[in-house]
């Protein structure tokens, strides 16, 4: 990353210190260019007068919630935004999701996990060309003709789990949630119906992992929504 | 009599009343021998020197009477504006006491203090406003002059012949911290009259002339200097009585004044109370019930002389008995009193001497050591009590007058058949037995009728010559008239004998109504069933409807307890709350806002009011004072429970506070323990960071890690029990698969595991399950952790998952092969700050209460069991219901 002609610029709001240090040294060794801002408020400013290339946001700031930042933020801006939160939080972790935020990263996190997620928001924040077909274990996607095979057999998708699946791919790397699977593939009145997604995600796991019980890249964020990750 | 040794009463006294000085304002009384002296010019150039000194004051009241140079001395002070109350479509002004408690200054004028409100007020008399003023925190000015004082309104009404109609009671003015006195000759007085300067009120001319002669002037000006030096002097005595030096205690006294609803007795209770003043000693005034009812003229002005003599700080005693001397001695008897004080009788000699002696003479022979005085009572134009009271004690019911007629009937005309056999003297015999026999079955009114009819009968019918009144011989005469008299007496006895039996039941009514009453307290368990029976007890014994109202816990308010029989209006709850606050009785048959419907009393415990008992008759109904100091009785009874009750609450939460405190230290202990430890590795291996070489920093950097790890899992153990505990945990139920919930919580605890053999078997029909997905998978997780931490190294765990036979409910289980749970351990086990017996150290031994804690919050249950062949088995259990379909396209 460090070869980079682009040095991308992170913008860390959060209001303590020592995360905005450490973050800070992470990032930096990493070749980013970092900029901090202690309130939403400053953040907000930041946001506009430095247009960053992603925000990290804690979700609990001191002059207004994380959530408010991200909803004054999205008003006006696709910024990749990552949340920073801790455990016990799900309800306002998946609000920001819903509410736009990319991602999240639940305190304490790792350097190796942070860098990692840093690297799939700024890749779909590039400009990147359409990719028609995707690969990952023994499947491919063909993306143009519609097809997905497994060690080269038609791997007999149904509508709904190639829509799943195209969705996933899609925002690679990064969580979607249970909301915004529903709404995508079924339409927003079933976007209670969590059991629609679960009985389909069983079913694309066993056409598609090599062990369905313990699946290398449909994972699940529990109580959030789905990701799918490769090791590429 | 007199004592050598303190009398702790009036040491007890003296430092109640410094205490209740301390939080009270002060009240200073400018004091003057008749208007005119310049009492309020005094006040408001005291006013004045305040305001120049910054005191935060305002007017309450005054009366410049439109004299200008007093107007003057009104520049610069805030008045504030008076209350308009319309009275039989008369306006008139009075002191707005809600805006001077709402506006809270330091200080407030308010002129004549002995004024008497307009009907309608808050309270009937000004210095009630005042006293609730000082209540208030409030210092207050005020005038009077010093023939409106209680005690000396009959001393000045003699001097000048004007009655006296507006007074303060004593005890009030000697609340008064600062009394100055604004004297004035009576030649500067008149000159002062002369031009002009007098306001005279409404007074006739005819009587202020009379009022401001020079003669008079000077007896009202000996009487004021006079009452401001007795003062003086009693306040010397009081001092003294509060100093260890004193050598001279003078009051072992105690006066006792009988007193009846003649207005002579009026004029006795404020003479008890300048003796009793002037020898520094207690008093009682004592009120003797006979079986004979007053009626409601007598009975008011009985009251009005018993609230005189309370207010001039008597303590009040009522008594049965139908006589009165000896009820005068026992009650003396009772409460120590050493002199006893009564009204000169004003009966007729004959009718004393028959009497047995008038009440001075009997008193003189039964009350042995106790002092007596006798006071002439000033003749009044009030016409003495007829000297026997043909009314009888209670009225007879008239089937016994019927009855009483039907027997004499009777036997008339048997006797007629028997008279020829036994001739008329034994028939008068037969009559005065029959008399004598209806005697004990019917009332004194009924026997002297019978008395009387049957000596008529008698005389009419049988004594010759008959069917005339006529009686011919002498010896017929005298037997008649020996019969007549004989018929009465008979009467006249078994009347006295009833009403004693009557009283005697009433003592034991009242007796066995406050036994019923404390056997029901002492029966219910909870406050709220003791409220409830006292109050039904109340109201079935005064025929009445009663409500309590009970302070809260924060006394800042009054709550109503739902056992009342009536609900209280807005006005109601302003009435409680101010007897609440002043402690004071209020209502109907009390001197504060009387035209309210129930009668307030408060619930006093150690100076502190607990609560207010209301009760409420109809309006033609009263209570008696019998009967109302019956429910003051009651109420003691209830403020001693309310304060038992609370005393039991205070320790009870002083209980759970200790066990709390145990409990806390437990956990700091284990806390402290578990923080230090990864602390220690932290800041110890970050020092070594720097200098330690490749391999060494590697190795490092993994005890930081684990270091981190078991921190971090300390913490978030800790911050869910606090959720748990504080209720903020909401599940969140969706659609789970088990097989994601253990791949999430496998891979959280993957490192935790290694060293152990793991297997995890979830057969893949295990069907959809609705709970919180974070929560099971911490469950799982946590359940995985503390079979790998405390079992020992190599041996297995296995995890499972199902549906029961039931299928009501999906389960999870956890199975080790360790040491495994005692049974008596089991249920303990989940207890938070609960380590097993054999744990490894470290861990708060909070995992298996919060794993229990999410279960519970998702409707599910966990239990521990035994592994066949060895070690613990854990099983969760959630509720089932199966998914609604999904569609497959």
């Amino acid at each position: 990353m460090s070869e980079l002609a682009h040095q991308p610029d992170i913008l860390v709001i959060d209001d303590e210190v020592q995360i905005r240090r450490l973050l800070r040294l992470t990032l930096e060794s990493a070749g980013y260019r970092v900029r901090e801002a202690e309130t939403g408020a400053l953040g907000l400013n930041e946001a506009a007068v430095q247009r960053p290339d992603a925000v990290i946001l804690d979700l609990s700031l001191p002059d207004m919630g994380g959530l408010e930042v991200l909803r004054h933020l999205r008003e006006w801006s696709h910024l990749p935004v990552l949340i920073l939160s801790v455990r016990g939080e799900e309800a306002v972790k998946i609000a920001a999701l819903d509410a736009g935020a990319d991602d999240y990263l639940t305190k304490p996190f790792g350097g190796g996990e942070l860098l990692a997620r840093m690297r799939v928001l700024l890749r779909r924040a590039q400009p990147a060309g359409e990719v028609s077909v995707m690969r990952f274990g023994e499947v491919e996607v063909d993306f143009a003709k519609r097809t997905v095979t497994k060690a080269g057999a038609d791997a007999h998708l149904t509508v709904k789990e190639y829509a799943l699946l195209r969705l996933l791919l899609q925002h690679r790397g990064k969580v979607v949630t249970h909301r915004q699977l529903l709404r995508e593939v079924w339409g927003p009145t079933h976007e209670q119906d969590t059991h629609y997604l679960r009985v389909h995600m069983a079913n694309l796991r066993k056409k598609l992992e090599v062990s369905a019980g313990q699946p290398a890249f449909l994972k699940t964020e529990s109580g959030i929504g789905y990701r799918f990750t490769s090791a590429e | 009599m007199h004592n050598v040794r303190p009398d702790p009463d009036a040491l007890l006294a003296s430092l109640n009343r410094e205490e209740v000085r301390a939080r009270r304002g002060q009240l200073k009384v400018f004091f003057g021998m008749c208007p005119g002296v310049g009492k309020t010019y005094a006040m408001l150039r005291a006013a004045q020197q305040e305001l120049r000194e910054g005191t935060d004051l305002v007017v309450g009241i005054v009366e410049t009477h439109k004299r200008a140079e007093t107007e003057a001395l009104l520049a610069g002070l805030t008045v504030v504006p008076r209350k308009q109350v319309t009275y039989r479509d008369i306006q008139l002004t009075e002191m707005d006491l809600e805006a001077i408690l709402a506006r809270k200054p330091r200080l407030a004028l308010v002129d004549e203090f002995a004024h008497t409100n307009a009907p309608g007020s808050r309270h009937p008399k000004r210095y009630q406003d005042v006293i609730e003023l000082l209540d208030a925190g409030i210092d207050v000015f005020t005038t009077l002059n010093v023939q409106h004082l209680e005690s000396r309104a009959d001393a000045v009404r003699q001097i000048t012949g004007v009655p006296v109609h507006e007074t303060v009671p004593d005890s009030v003015f000697e609340l008064a911290d600062q009394i100055e006195l604004i004297d004035l000759s009576p030649e500067t007085l008149l000159e002062r009259l002369r031009e002009g300067k007098v306001y005279l009120g409404d007074r006739a001319q005819a009587a202020a002339e009379n009022f401001f002669k020079d003669t008079h002037l000077t007896a009202l000006r000996e009487l004021a200097l006079r009452f401001v030096a007795e003062r003086v002097d009693k306040r010397l005595h009081e001092l003294r009585a509060s100093s260890p030096l004193k050598t001279v205690w003078r009051s072992g006294e105690r006066l006792l004044v009988a007193v009846g609803p003649s207005p002579s007795s009026t004029q006795l209770v404020r003479w008890t109370r300048r003796m009793a003043a002037a020898q520094g000693a207690a008093w009682v005034a004592v009120s003797v019930e006979s079986s004979r009812p007053l009626d409601a003229d007598a009975q008011r002005r009985l009251e009005q002389n018993l609230a005189l003599a309370r207010e001039l700080g008597a303590e009040v005693v009522i008594t049965h008995d139908d006589d009165v001397a000896d009820a005068l001695v026992r009650v003396a008897l009772q409460n120590n009193a050493t002199q006893i004080v009564v009204g000169k009788s004003r009966s007729p000699r004959w009718l004393d001497a028959l009497r047995g002696g008038n009440l001075a003479d009997r008193l003189l022979r039964t009350s042995g050591p106790i002092d007596l005085y006798v006071v002439p009572a000033e003749r009044t134009a009030e016409k003495p009590a007829p000297w026997f009271d043909w009314r009888p004690a209670a009225p007879s019911p008239a089937h016994e007058y019927a009855e009483t007629l039907g027997v004499l009937a009777a036997l008339t005309t048997a006797f007629w058949f028997l008279t020829p056999f036994t001739g008329y003297l034994a028939i008068g015999m037969l009559y005065l037995l029959a008399v004598i026999a209806l005697s004990l079955r019917v009332g004194r009114g009924p026997v002297i009728a019978a008395g009387v009819f049957s000596a008529l009968i008698w005389d009419f019918l049988f004594i010759p010559p008959v069917f005339t009144f006529y009686i011919g011989k002498f010896e017929d005469g005298v037997l008649f008239i020996t019969y007549f008299v004989v018929a009465l007496i008979a009467g006249h006895l078994t009347a006295r004998i009833r009403a004693q039996e009557r009283h005697e039941r009433m003592r034991e009514d009242r007796a066995t109504a406050l036994f019923h009453l404390t056997q029901a307290l002492s029966a219910a368990s909870t406050l709220d069933d003791a409220v409830f029976a006292a109050l039904r007890q109340t109201d079935a014994l005064f025929a009445a409807q009663s409500a309590l109202l009970l302070g809260n816990d924060d006394h800042a308010g009054l709550t109503p307890h739902f056992a009342g029989s009536f609900t209280l209006d807005e006005k109601a709850l302003g009435v409680a709350d101010w007897v609440w606050r002043n402690r004071k009785k209020a209502g109907r048959f009390t001197d504060t806002l009387p035209s309210a419907k129930g009668f307030y009393v408060p619930l006093v415990r150690e100076n502190t009011a607990v609560g207010v008992l209301v009760v409420r008759v109809p309006p033609e109904a009263t209570l008696t004072l019998a009967q109302r100091d019956l429910i003051e009785s009651f109420a003691t009874q209830l403020a001693l429970l309310v304060e038992s009750e609370s005393l039991r609450a205070a320790g009870e939460r002083e209980k759970l506070l200790a066990e709390s405190d145990k409990l806390h230290r437990a956990l700091l202990d284990g806390v402290s323990h578990e923080l230090k430890t990864p602390l220690a590795v932290l800041s110890g291996a970050a020092e070594n960071l720097t200098t330690a070489d490749e391999p060494t920093r590697a190795a490092l950097t993994t005890e930081i890690r684990t270091a981190t790890r078991r921190l971090t899992r300390l913490v978030n153990n800790l911050l869910d029990q606090t959720r748990l505990e504080s209720g903020a945990l909401k599940p969140r139920l969706d659609w789970c698969d088990a097989h994601d919930l253990v791949n999430a919580a496998v891979d959280g605890v993957q490192d935790s595991l290694t060293g152990h053999p793991f297997e995890a078997d979830i057969p893949a029909d295990v069907p959809l399950f609705r709970a919180d997905a974070a929560l099971m998978e911490q469950v799982i997780a946590n359940l995985l952790l503390n079979a790998a931490l405390h079992t020992p190294a190599a041996t297995p765990i296995f995890l499972t998952a199902g549906v029961d036979g039931s299928r009501a409910r999906v389960f999870f289980t956890v199975a080790d092969r360790g040491p495994g749970f005692p049974l008596e351990m089991r249920e303990r086990l989940f207890q938070k700050f609960q380590r097993g017996d054999a744990a490894r150290a470290g861990g708060l031994g909070l995992g298996l209460s919060i794993i229990r804690g999410f279960v519970t919050a998702q409707g599910g249950e966990i239990v521990v069991g035994e592994n066949p062949g060895g070690g613990a088995v854990f099983t969760i259990y959630l509720p089932y219901a199966a998914h609604g379909k999904v569609p497959t396209e």
